[in-house]
């Protein structure tokens, strides 16, 4: 990996015309190829191993004529699709508002000239001055190089909509790269670390390919580790009929640190809550890597979650804290797989507040969940427990963007947090910097590009970090919890990053419980309150 | 390339009319026929790519939010960021449309030349606000829709009252005659802005091409012509007038003398109507139809239809059962056969 900490961003532009300049693969700055197995056991198309790096990427003859179907097709099916190739300005207003483009310096990281990538193939084969005056019209042939030029820069994007917010016509890069990323799909052209996990899902329930017993043995784990902390023994319930709530949350969570802290923090607050809940080890999976490949397959992934509520009678689906899990739950799920008319309006057992807002899809986000029990002061919470902690907050790109959550974590923090410091207002809430890692991206073999892209998240955490001692970047996204850990060692070294929900269960003063000695991680609580 | 080009093309074009006005005589095609080919274009091309998009469903309701979203009850909810209802939509639409609210947010990205992490403060990488391309964006489109406004005048036996009170509005800054209108010093300041920009700014000099420069030299066109027929070269506006009102009349009449200048004017005119729907000018259509823009949030509360869902290949709780049974009678979870 080039040594990063001498990083100069090179913002030059290259002296020919971009559509002469064809993509170079860096190392470093992208995924390996997907495996034929993972595409075989979903029936995607061309499974066959391959490697980006290689010269032939062994396509179907056909190859051209599939792309330009599927985009023929697409534009059908899609107002944005053919609305977005049409009426873009080149305003350039989008053109340093992405993360990527910020610590990259590739000019085809500008959101408009990602989307012109796609548009300049639009208008060669499906308009008349397109066809007729070719380049002076912003033109192109589909040619092999092109295709590869889509791969690296679709994959150098995380759907995380930051552009879309300032362009004048809302102009989406998501559903652009969304599109691309379908598209190329078609001829098997997807990474190894979204096609793996995709397969995973799809035949065990959850990315990380967890079977359901060891899925179940992976929680229990956790309780051990609760009742070292606590005292407590909490008996938490998989695949139970009659349930009144199927909880869903992303199997990062379960696994891996630290979205594993955030995980016990759940089954802490629903234990002290006496919550009548079950998890499903068929539903495992709240996240959908799906969504990152093609919208059928995020659908046939989604399904899952209400086929399951319905399967298990729950009156109510309750969603842990994951970013693209809430833009799908949000902006698709109903659509999708729905009317999930077999289950009834969301009410909270324990203040008796109706979730209006989710009526219809049925389904709680935990912040919004939590935040109404504590302003019905339903919690005893002793915020000092989280007294060595500095805490910042960092809104996740899809809860944001394709959802609107920014008061109800923060509401939560302030309560069981003694020391929050926002970051600089035009990084946070709709104005917020990716982590750098998310729609598929948080590989290790593209690790340069995700530490580029995270930089600009990064310096801001380093702003409140030299400014108010920031050691803990708090987030509702399991992505961020996998990505931004490494990303703050390599920027910020010392901010560590927590679910909002762990440093919930830190400051939960819970029925029965010993005098705690630590907080979740082991670490000494600062201050233990007599 | 763009840039010779688009500006070789718009002075060809000011040949064209003034060679067929001048040397051919033929100011019937330029005074009467290429403005009612150009109208009749306009209007079928704009309906047409309206059409066109509208063909194409909206599948999913995809706005992007950016203030909070309506939940809790005593959560203040950002109605027009994060439109939850009609209404919120609407007004969501007007600040966009009247006041370019997007646009309005724009920012400028200052990043350290040296180490962008080690510098004062970790504050390396900088936005800072940036208002003029907003600015000038804002100015140039309302100066537009004002002089279009004030040439109603020439399509109508008597001034309207609106158009009289606009012109006046248009003029206070007046000094002696003919009435000097601001927003005709406006749009060419605006305009002139928004070309300058596409020429300094590498990264937006990088992403354009003709069909970017084409449009702002065609407009600077139109505007200099315009200028120019009322502050110094005169026309016989009142012939003009005659010839407006037989277009509009479909009775038209060509009068002799009206001055070549302003058959280059109204030949861009056409030009530009003719160019509009069939290029990125159909935006302004565009804006209207955005999903990102246009839509409630509120997917959570009221399902929105996907007219082409379709049923799609499940992997079902019975075949996972199936495959996980034994192992999961042994972890002591429930399953549905025995």
């Amino acid at each position: 990996m080039t040594e990063l900490t001498k990083l100069n961003i090179d913002y030059r532009l290259p002296k020919k015309n971009w559509m002469d300049t064809p993509a170079e693969f860096k190392q470093g700055m992208f995924c390996h190829g997907s495996k034929p197995k993972d595409l075989e056991s979903v029936g995607f198309p061309n499974p066959r191993e391959w490697s980006p790096k290689d010269e032939d990427w062994k396509l179907p003859e056909n190859w051209k004529e599939i792309i330009i179907e599927g985009m023929r097709e697409r534009l059908d099916k899609y107002r944005s699709f053919r609305l977005f190739m049409d009426i873009c300005v080149r305003c350039g207003a989008c053109a340093d508002k992405c993360h990527f483009y910020i610590g990259t310096g590739d000019p085809k990281n500008m959101p408009v000239l990602r989307a012109e990538l796609l548009r300049s193939v639009y208008r060669k084969y499906f308009t008349a001055s397109g066809k007729a005056l070719g380049k002076l019209a912003g033109a192109r042939e589909l040619t092999k190089e092109v295709l590869k030029e889509w791969w690296y820069y679709f994959f150098q994007c995380t759907e995380c909509r930051r552009c879309s917010v300032f362009c004048p016509y809302g102009i989406d890069t998501a559903e652009i790269t969304m599109i691309g990323r379908e598209l190329l799909n078609l001829l098997g052209l997807n990474t190894n670390w979204i096609a793996g996990p995709v397969a995973n899902c799809y035949k065990k329930g959850n990315h990380l390919g967890l079977e359901p017993h060891t899925y179940k043995s992976t929680i229990e784990f956790l309780l051990g580790e609760i009742e070292d902390i606590t005292g407590i023994t909490i008996e938490p319930s998989f695949n139970r009929k009659g349930a009144e709530i199927l909880f869903v949350t992303p199997s990062g969570d379960v696994f891996a640190d630290p979205g594993n802290y955030t995980c016990m923090g759940y089954l802490m607050l629903f234990h002290e809550l006496g919550l009548d809940y079950t998890w499903s080890t068929y539903a495992s999976e709240g996240g959908n890597f799906g969504y990152f490949t093609s919208n059928e397959m995020a659908k046939r992934l989604n399904a899952k979650i209400y086929a399951e509520a319905k399967r298990l009678g729950v009156k109510w689906i309750l969603g842990g804290e994951c970013g693209h899990m809430w833009r799908v739950i949000s902006q698709y799920m109903d659509t999708w797989n729905g009317p999930a008319d077999f289950l009834s309006a969301p009410v909270s057992p324990i203040t008796g507040t109706k979730f209006e807002n989710a009526k219809s899809t049925k389904a709680v986000h935990i912040a919004e969940f939590t935040a109404d029990l504590i302003r019905y002061n339903k919690l005893k919470l002793d915020p000092s427990r989280n007294d060595n902690l500095k805490v910042t907050f960092h809104d996740s790109c899809n809860t944001s963007r394709g959802m609107g959550i920014f008061d109800e974590p923060r509401y939560i923090i302030k309560n069981v947090c003694n020391h929050f410091y926002e970051m600089p207002e035009d990084t946070i809430r709709e104005k917020t910097l990716c982590c750098g890692s998310g729609s598929g991206l948080n590989a290790s073999e593209n690790m340069e590009l995700r530490m580029k892209g995270g930089l600009p998240r990064a310096n801001a955490v380093k702003y409140v970090r030299e400014k108010h001692g920031v050691n803990m970047l708090a987030n509702i996204c399991a992505i961020d919890r996998a990505a931004l850990p490494a990303l703050m060692d390599y920027w910020v070294p010392g901010v560590a990053v927590a679910g909002v929900h762990e440093l919930v269960a830190n400051a939960l003063v819970m029925k029965g419980e010993k005098e705690r000695t630590t907080n979740l991680r082991g670490e000494p609580i600062k201050s233990v309150k007599s | 390339m763009g840039i010779s080009f688009s500006l070789l093309a718009v002075i060809a074009l000011m040949a064209i009319a003034y060679s067929g006005t001048k040397f051919a005589n033929l100011q019937f095609l330029f005074g009467v026929v290429i403005p009612y080919l150009a109208v009749i274009t306009f209007i079928g091309g704009v309906i047409y790519r309206v059409i066109k998009w509208a063909y194409s469903p909206v599948p999913f309701r995809i706005p992007t939010t950016s203030g909070q979203q309506k939940s809790l009850s005593w959560i203040k909810q950002s109605r027009f960021e994060n439109p939850s209802n009609t209404a919120g939509v609407i007004g969501r639409m007007l600040l966009e449309i009247l006041l370019f609210r997007s646009l309005f947010r724009n920012l400028k990205l200052v990043v350290s030349e040296a180490n962008p992490m080690e510098l004062n403060n970790g504050e390396r990488i900088i936005y800072k606000s940036d208002k003029w391309l907003w600015l000038a964006g804002l100015a140039f489109h309302w100066a537009f829709l004002v002089i279009l406004i004030r040439h109603f005048r020439f399509f109508a036996g008597y001034v309207p009252s609106c158009v009289q009170l606009l012109e006046s509005l248009d003029s206070w800054l007046q000094v002696g005659l003919p009435r000097f209108y601001i927003t005709d010093m406006i749009i060419l300041t605006a305009v002139t802005y928004l070309l300058i920009r596409r020429f300094v700014i590498p990264q937006v000099r990088y992403i354009s091409f003709a069909a970017d420069y084409f449009p702002l030299f065609l407009i600077l066109g139109i505007a200099i012509t315009g200028i120019l027929m009322r502050y110094v070269i005169r026309v016989d506006v009142a012939g003009v007038k005659t010839l407006t009102l037989g277009l509009v009349g479909f009775n038209p009449s060509v009068p002799e003398g009206l001055g070549i200048i302003f058959y280059i004017h109204i030949f861009l005119v056409s030009i530009l109507f003719v160019y509009f729907p069939f290029s990125k000018l159909v935006h302004s259509a565009g804006v209207f139809l955005s999903p990102t823009r246009n839509l409630s949030n509120n997917s959570r509360m009221e399902r929105h239809i996907n007219p082409w869902n379709y049923p799609v290949k499940i992997h079902t709780y019975t075949e996972y059962e199936d495959e996980f049974r034994e192992k999961m009678k042994k972890a002591g979870i429930p399953v549905e056969k025995g």
